[in-house]
């Protein structure tokens, strides 16, 4: 049953993953991506993590895909034109790739062959999750929030309309060098 | 016959390879932010097939895999409003193209 499992999402995955490679158009590319990550959520579920599994679920295929998927109807992304790429990175991407492949998995799993494995017992509780990331993982909580934080601000400033400093024809000194400072730091 | 954790970890490596691949040859600018988001998807299943194999009541990698998560969700965010703000301005989304800083 886990194996049955782990070969048909592990093959869905998979197979979504090449779909994003082949597809042209960046909808179907984003459709495949939520593809994949569904079926990685399977694969976490199999894991015994269901919180990060529901994550999965909620937060990337939920929100993070729903936004790819805004921008390419807002920019009505289209199919992109046959790309002009050297003959040398056409004949040698895929092989190079396919190399990466097997030298992270030979290098990784190589080396874990052997673990046995501790299926069927649940590992822990989803309240320890929220134990561990309020007392040893506090300050990374407090950080990733500050980082939200600046992400709003950044994303609001750089997707803004540039329409409004043409429009005061009059004198303004301080206010492009004061937003281009703050834009700085918004994408640090 | 049961998987191990080699088998998850082959198969995390094939997605990260894969998303190495569409950010390195695709042409199209919201594809390759796509492919960034297949390859943390790949080290996201290796954090969790690790925590669950190795350690087994540890509960780090599945925080990691949190914070993973927010990262990417302010990468996003910020991502795209970036590549809103390329597109008004050169009027594309050809990578090819943007070769404003080239020479």
């Amino acid at each position: 049953m886990q194996l049955a499992l782990f070969i048909l999402f592990g093959g869905l995955a998979l197979a979504g993953a090449i779909n994003l490679l082949v597809q042209k158009a960046p909808i179907h590319s984003a459709l495949s991506l939520v593809l994949v990550m569904g079926s990685l959520a399977v694969l976490f579920l199999l894991l015994g993590a269901e919180f990060i599994a529901f994550i999965q679920i909620l937060v990337y295929a939920g929100a993070i895909m729903v936004l790819f998927v805004f921008v390419i109807m807002l920019l009505n992304a289209q199919p992109s034109e046959p790309s002009r790429a050297s003959r040398a990175a056409r004949w040698l991407g895929p092989p190079v790739a396919g190399l990466l492949a097997i030298l992270l998995a030979v290098r990784v799993a190589g080396r874990y062959h052997r673990v046995p494995a501790n299926l069927g017992q649940p590992m822990f509780q989803i309240g320890d999750i929220g134990q561990a990331l309020f007392h040893q993982y506090l300050l990374p909580f407090e950080v990733t929030s500050v980082l939200f934080l600046v992400g709003v601000a950044g994303a609001v400033m750089l997707a803004a309309r540039p329409e409004e400093a043409p429009q005061p024809a009059r004198q303004e000194c301080p206010e492009p060098a004061d937003s281009m400072t703050r834009e700085k730091g918004a994408g640090a | 016959m049961v998987v191990s954790l080699a088998d998850y970890l082959v198969l995390s490596a094939l997605l990260f390879a894969l998303g190495v691949a569409g950010f390195l040859f695709k042409k199209d600018l919201i594809t390759v932010f796509i492919s960034i988001e297949l390859m943390l998807n790949g080290v996201n299943l290796t954090f969790v097939a690790f925590s669950h194999y190795l350690r087994q009541n540890a509960i780090d990698g599945n925080l990691f895999v949190f914070f993973v998560m927010v990262v990417a969700a302010a990468e996003a965010a910020v991502g795209l409003a970036i590549i809103i703000a390329v597109v008004r301005n050169r009027n594309t989304l050809n990578i090819d193209k943007m070769d404003l800083m080239k020479n």
